[in-house]
């Protein structure tokens, strides 16, 4: 009903010369600028939310070091972190670092959590980075087949393909992996990042980045580079058919629905192959709302390298998060899972933008 | 170049000189729906003679649509075909999915209804367009390709087309869009155009344009056209020939003159019958109908017992409805414009009135409608209803008054809760306002409403999908009239029907406003509906009520541009007389 | 119960779909269908189908089962390296996972389709606020608020039931926004619906309209994503369990506290630890949500299959009066 009210979009003024409406990208600006906007209160409302929840089972200190203290000792702790205070005091003063950048310091080998992100941070990255390329490799084409094919044989073994990709927790799929291919068919190494000699040789890098596959390519050694490979293989697969399972079923749904409109039918009543329909009359309208719930997917990722890196040991983020759980050092904890709450956030509004310039409606 | 000649010499089985372009042979189509089987085109046959425009007319389920879908072999792989259809003699039905899409586009192309569904919004007009052509001919350089598209845009006349080559269809109005449509399917000169609705989802006014433009190209060009429609209006305007088809059966085929003036089916009879007729039925104007009002009128002003109210020309009781300067401002969101729907309109609406608001899209009728019966706010202005206040409202407050109004919506498959049966959201009214009512006498409400709007009482117990579109208006209706209220907004109520199902229905709307009497608003595009029912017609444009005055008074002697512009432009149900208008309307827009 | 006794048998949710299903999809939702109740038969009569106690480390008449053995007679699919019947904690294991579907979904079902009602039908402020907490919750990776949660409700270990009630809130939290953004979209749309409005326009009252039109229609979907979070609800277990979140083996068994313990067990080449609870959580997600996509598919007229005309003896010519 709502869209035959006289819409205010749809209403336009016949009796108004078409201008060219072109030069003015305003609509776009404004769209980035409210979107970017909205990041401030998606991250106050997490941080928030993970803050008092942490505390509600009492202060950090007993937690990590509960047993190993005596009361007095523990106490003399508690009042020197300041964990004594009211928790609106305590809450204010976690916010105000946070604005500064401070995201706390670890019970447990008392180190600022920024420095974990800065040592830490590039493996994850390295990591959602090869997953995405398979993810996106294997996803998107087959996807699109599934949507060719539909309903036909073809589809209805993406199909399954794409429920057992999703289906397979990413730990079972890294173990199974390992085990094939890392201990029966050893092709892959089954564990770490590097072997031992090209972490040494990483850790002699000059000013790294810290992701290795570009330090290797930095210092031209490219003998590295192919045992910094070879080890990404398996969790890169592991953590990328999970979500190309989901990539796989996401474009196969969202080009049939566009396959179906008239404006695919209109082409096809102009003698446009079907092929050429698939591929980029029904695709790249189908792209808009397929990039917006990649976007979120990537988000999702952080989660699964989380298990991926524990199930290879792969020295990032999600593996010392594991590392400080089992420690129950929990401002380690909400330290990571706050920064991993700001690095959401900022995929998610950068995705939302990409869809929007792909999306002409919006641009002009 | 004239077609009269060559066209009414009857070219059904090609016996004349020229060989059909198109000819459709025992054509036999069977679908599967969630309902089952349908057989929607049963052993048509049909030829198609260079130029020649033939209107395939017929309601909805004639089969029409799945005809002219058949011709370019878009019919999906599920239905089940029979019988030929031979486009420069190849057989659409048998051809391999290479030729289909050889043929498509260079020898026929197609003209959809809704051009901003047809066309793709994330890919510029131009491309789209140069699409076919490359389709067909991968060897073009994209310099004679955009040479092409540009005088395809051209000749259907786009402005500054050059420009507007790399525009999104939003950038467009929905004219525009329909005419982008129009260059696509002519863009690879095929001689046969299959135009699916293409006028149905324009406003009337941009209708005749289009309509203006398809009759050049085939006056230019000896494109052929294949006219889908439901309209007899239109098929007056366009068509040579007029081929009626009914529940997939081909009924009867004639030169349209012919047609028109002595139907020789029964069915063709009664739905030539059944279409309103601008000026003919008019409740207002002269002649019975008129006198009936005043009787009418002076009953009611008898009742309330006093001197008509100062509305000037009007003999009926005290206003139900007023409005002075009434605004209704849609707010516009961070960053976006407010939208004025309603920009100060002023009218009354009588006891015992029907008022007739008629206004193309976006002109704020339905807007008023809906504020009048508190679904929209009012922003400015006064609009009194029932003696409240709309203009800042409280639900709390206007719910006693709810009772007194009824509201019929536009849609009559949406208006119901699909999880309860057609009695059970019948009897609501009485839930609501009577809670106290035992279940046998609600029950016999219902009934006796059932009755009233002529439908079967064992309805009560099915479900609105189970019903057809027109039985569930008279069940919306029956709800709407339940408590027997002093005002009635019935916005579109038929525009969603098939012709002979609106007439019915607009015949039972009739019947049930003399005999209980309540004032009406009834809103509508279709400004031969609206006469028909109306004691008095607004015109809206833009917001801005036009015109107010009694259907004769809008008809004969209009005070705006827009309104005589708006007249001419809606085609009649008879060819000769339609040339006569659109001689008429053509000059009204050349002054424009 | 009003609700269900006026709905005839053949319009409740997955009997209709499997009437209106035809060729694959009828086949996908038959083999979901025959896996789910597969899972849940493990769970129901897991001590009888469980030869040994999940927690059982010995055989009665003693002497214990020892670590790591391969598969054999009587460990057929071998121990662990903790010393427990392989085959025996895949089976108790359906029982828990079972047991935390029910909990989890039952309760965000509940407070989701509730605060989503009220939010979308009401607006406002209460709507702005709710819609923003439930937008940020659900961007977020689910498992490491699980893992908030499951600190949060249980200290991070816990112990019996109490693990299955930590693990089942825990992954109600996360699904809350779920639901509530579904019902709550679908009440807003359902708001502007001509058969709301009319209500509206009749005078009735929001409670009438939200109980008797907007509920009964905004929930059709539920059985969908009810389907869907379940094997969102497993994998999300699962995943805890393996980090070390799950349920002490003494209480319970847990396929993802499982895998866990036989990730060093795979180096070594010992593969029964690993396969068979890991292929117990993929055949349980596999079965429900093959069952769920078929629902799916048959909800959405574009993606429903048809039969081809004439297939079938009914040949009801549609009739448009």
């Amino acid at each position: 009903m709502a869209a035959s009210i006289e819409n205010p979009v749809l209403a336009e003024d016949p009796a108004k010369p078409l201008k060219k409406q072109r030069a003015s990208g305003s609509g776009l600006g404004r769209y980035v600028l409210v979107r970017f906007l909205l990041i401030i209160p998606t991250v106050w409302i997490l941080t928030t939310l993970v803050f008092f929840l942490m505390r509600i089972t009492g202060d950090p200190i007993t937690a990590a070091l509960g047993g190993r203290l005596t009361k007095a000792q523990l106490q003399e702790r508690i009042e020197a972190a300041g964990y004594d205070r009211p928790l609106i005091v305590q809450y204010f003063e976690y916010m105000g670092g946070l604005l500064r950048g401070d995201f706390g310091t670890t019970v447990s080998d008392n180190r600022p959590v920024t420095d974990l992100f800065l040592q830490y941070g590039a493996a994850t990255v390295e990591l959602v980075f090869f997953a995405l390329i398979v993810a996106f490799a294997v996803g998107i084409p087959l996807g699109m087949l599934a949507a060719y094919h539909r309903d036909r044989w073809p589809d209805a073994a993406l199909r399954v393909f794409a429920i057992l990709c999703y289906a397979t927790p990413v730990f079972f799929a890294g173990l199974l992996l390992k085990l094939v291919f890392g201990v029966l068919i050893p092709l892959f190494p089954a564990s770490g990042r590097a072997s031992s000699g090209t972490e040494l040789l990483m850790s002699g890098v000059v000013g790294p980045t810290r992701i290795y596959f570009i330090d290797a390519i930095r210092i031209g050694d490219f003998e590295a580079l192919g045992d910094i490979a070879s080890h990404a293989v398996l969790p890169a697969i592991a953590l990328g058919l999970l979500t190309a399972g989901v990539f796989l079923r996401l474009v196969r749904t969202n080009l049939i629905g566009t396959l179906g409109q008239q404006y695919v039918e209109s082409g096809r009543s102009r003698g446009v192959s079907e092929f050429r329909l698939v591929t980029t009359h029904a695709w790249r309208p189908a792209l808009i709302p397929v990039i917006t719930v990649m976007g979120m997917q990537i988000a999702m990722m952080l989660a699964g390298a989380v298990l991926t890196e524990t199930t290879f040991e792969w020295k990032g983020l999600g593996f010392q998060l594991v590392q400080y759980l089992l420690k129950r050092d929990f401002v380690a904890v909400q330290g990571i899972v706050v920064m991993l709450a700001v690095i959401v956030a900022l995929t998610n509004f950068l995705v939302d933008v990409i869809a929007a310039l792909i999306d002409p409606r919006v641009r002009y | 170049m004239s077609t009269d000649g060559t066209t009414t010499g009857g070219v059904t089985t090609g016996g004349t000189s020229k060989a059909p372009v198109l000819s459709i042979d025992g054509l036999d189509v069977t679908f599967v729906t969630d309902a089952g089987d349908v057989h929607a085109v049963k052993d048509l046959t049909l030829a198609v003679a260079p130029g020649e425009v033939l209107a395939i007319v017929g309601e909805s389920g004639s089969g029409k649509s799945v005809t002219a879908r058949s011709v370019l072999g878009l019919i999906p792989d599920t239905a089940t075909t029979n019988g030929a259809v031979v486009l420069q003699g190849n057989n659409v039905l048998t051809a391999s999915k290479a030729q289909l899409r050889k043929l498509r586009g260079a020898d026929v192309s197609m003209v959809f209804q809704e051009p901003s569904t047809a066309l793709n919004p994330v890919f510029t007009i131009g491309w789209q367009i140069a699409e076919g052509l490359r389709a067909h001919n991968p060897k073009l350089k994209k310099k004679q390709i955009r040479e092409r598209v540009v005088s395809a845009l051209e000749d259907v006349g786009i402005p500054n087309a050059a420009d507007r080559y790399d525009y999104y269809p939003h950038q467009f109005s929905g004219g525009q869009k329909q005419r982008i449509v129009i260059a696509m399917a002519l863009a690879l000169g095929a001689d046969v155009i299959v135009a699916d609705e293409p006028t149905t989802a324009l406003d009337v006014t941009v209708q005749a344009e289009i309509l203006d433009l398809l009759r050049d190209l085939r006056d230019q060009r000896g494109t052929a056209i294949v006219l889908i429609t439901h309209n007899m209006g239109v098929v007056a305007d366009l068509a040579d020939r007029v081929a009626v088809m009914y529940r997939g059966e081909l009924v009867e085929t004639a030169p349209v003159k012919e047609l028109f003036a002595s139907p020789k089916e029964e069915y063709t009879q009664a739905l030539l019958a059944a279409v309103p007729r601008l000026g003919a039925d008019s409740r207002s104007g002269a002649g019975g109908a008129g006198a009936a009002a005043a009787a009418r009128a002076a009953a009611t002003t008898a009742e309330a017992g006093e001197a008509p109210a100062a509305e000037a020309g009007s003999t009926f009781g005290e206003p139900v409805v007023t409005a002075r300067g009434l605004e209704i401002v849609y707010p516009g969101g961070i960053g976006k414009r407010d939208f004025t729907a309603v920009a100060g309109v002023d009218f009354t609406v009588h006891k015992g009135e029907v008022f007739g608001l008629v206004g193309e899209s976006g002109s704020g009728k339905t807007t008023i409608g809906r504020a009048i019966a508190g679904l929209t706010t009012a922003t400015g202005g006064s609009l009194d209803v029932l003696g409240y206040e709309m203009v800042g409202m409280k639900e709390k407050t206007f719910k006693p008054l709810r009772k007194r109004i009824g509201f019929v919506f536009q849609d009559p498959a949406a208006s119901f809760n699909p999880q309860l049966t057609v009695g059970q959201c019948i009897e609501e009214p009485f839930a609501v306002h009577r809670p106290k009512m035992s279940d046998a006498d609600r029950r016999r409400e219902v009934l006796s409403l059932l009755d009233a709007v002529q439908l079967p009482t064992e309805y009560a117990k099915r479900y609105p999908h189970e019903l057809s579109g027109g039985q569930r208006q008279r069940a919306s209706l029956a709800r709407g009239i339940a408590l027997d209220p002093e005002l009635l907004v019935a916005d579109e109520p038929t525009s969603a029907l098939d012709v002979s199902v609106q007439a019915k229905v607009l015949e039972l709307f009739r019947e049930l406003q003399d005999r209980l009497g309540f004032a009406a608003v009834f809103i509508s595009h279709d400004l031969a509906v609206v006469d028909m029912l109306s004691d008095r017609i607004g015109v809206l444009y833009h917001g801005e009520l036009l015109e107010n005055g009694t259907g004769e008074q809008v008809l004969t002697r209009p005070d705006h541009d827009y309104t005589r512009r708006l007249i001419a432009s809606l085609p009649v149900p008879d060819p000769i007389e339609q040339e006569q208008r659109r001689k008429e309307a053509a000059r009204l827009r050349a002054a424009l | 119960m009003d609700i269900l006794k006026r709905i005839p048998f053949q319009r409740l949710p997955i009997i209709s779909h499997l009437r209106q299903a035809v060729g694959l999809q009828r086949g996908m939702l038959i083999a979901g269908l025959i896996i789910c109740a597969l899972v849940l038969i493990a769970a129901i009569f897991a001590p009888l189908i469980a030869p040994y106690g999940y927690a059982q480390m010995s055989y009665e008449e003693g002497g214990r089962f020892g670590a790591q053995q391969a598969p054999s007679a009587a460990h057929i699919w071998g121990t662990t390296v903790g010393g427990y019947d392989v085959f025996s904690r895949v089976i108790w294991g359906a029982q828990t996972a079972v047991s935390v579907i029910i909990v989890a979904v039952l309760l965000s079902i509940f407070i989701g389709v509730a605060l989503g009602l009220i939010s979308g039908y009401i607006g406002g402020w209460l709507d702005r606020i709710l819609v923003v907490v439930a937008d940020a919750v659900y961007a977020f990776p689910s498992l490491l608020l699980a893992i908030v949660m499951a600190i949060v409700i249980s200290g991070g270990q816990s112990s019996a039931w109490g693990g299955i009630l930590a693990a089942a809130f825990s992954i109600t939290v996360v699904f809350i926004p779920q639901y509530f953004r579904v019902v709550r979209a679908e009440t807003v749309r359902l708001k502007a619906e001509p058969f709301v409005e009319s209500a509206i326009v009749l005078g009735a009252s929001r409670t009438r309209i939200i109980t008797k039109h907007v509920f009964r229609n905004a929930t059709r979907t539920l059985p969908l994503i009810f389907t869907l979070n379940s094997s969102e609800a497993i994998l999300t277990l699962a995943g805890l369990g393996f980090l070390g979140f799950g349920i002490e083996p003494s209480s319970a068994a847990e396929w993802g506290y499982d895998l866990n313990k036989s990730l060093a067990d795979v180096t070594s080449g010992i593969w029964w630890t690993s396969v068979f609870p890991g292929i117990a959580i993929v055949i349980t997600v596999l079965g429900i949500t093959l069952v769920g996509e078929s629902m799916n598919d048959l909800n959405d007229p574009r993606l429903r299959l048809r039969k081809r005309a004439g297939s079938k003896k009914k040949s009801a010519v549609k009739e448009t009066a």
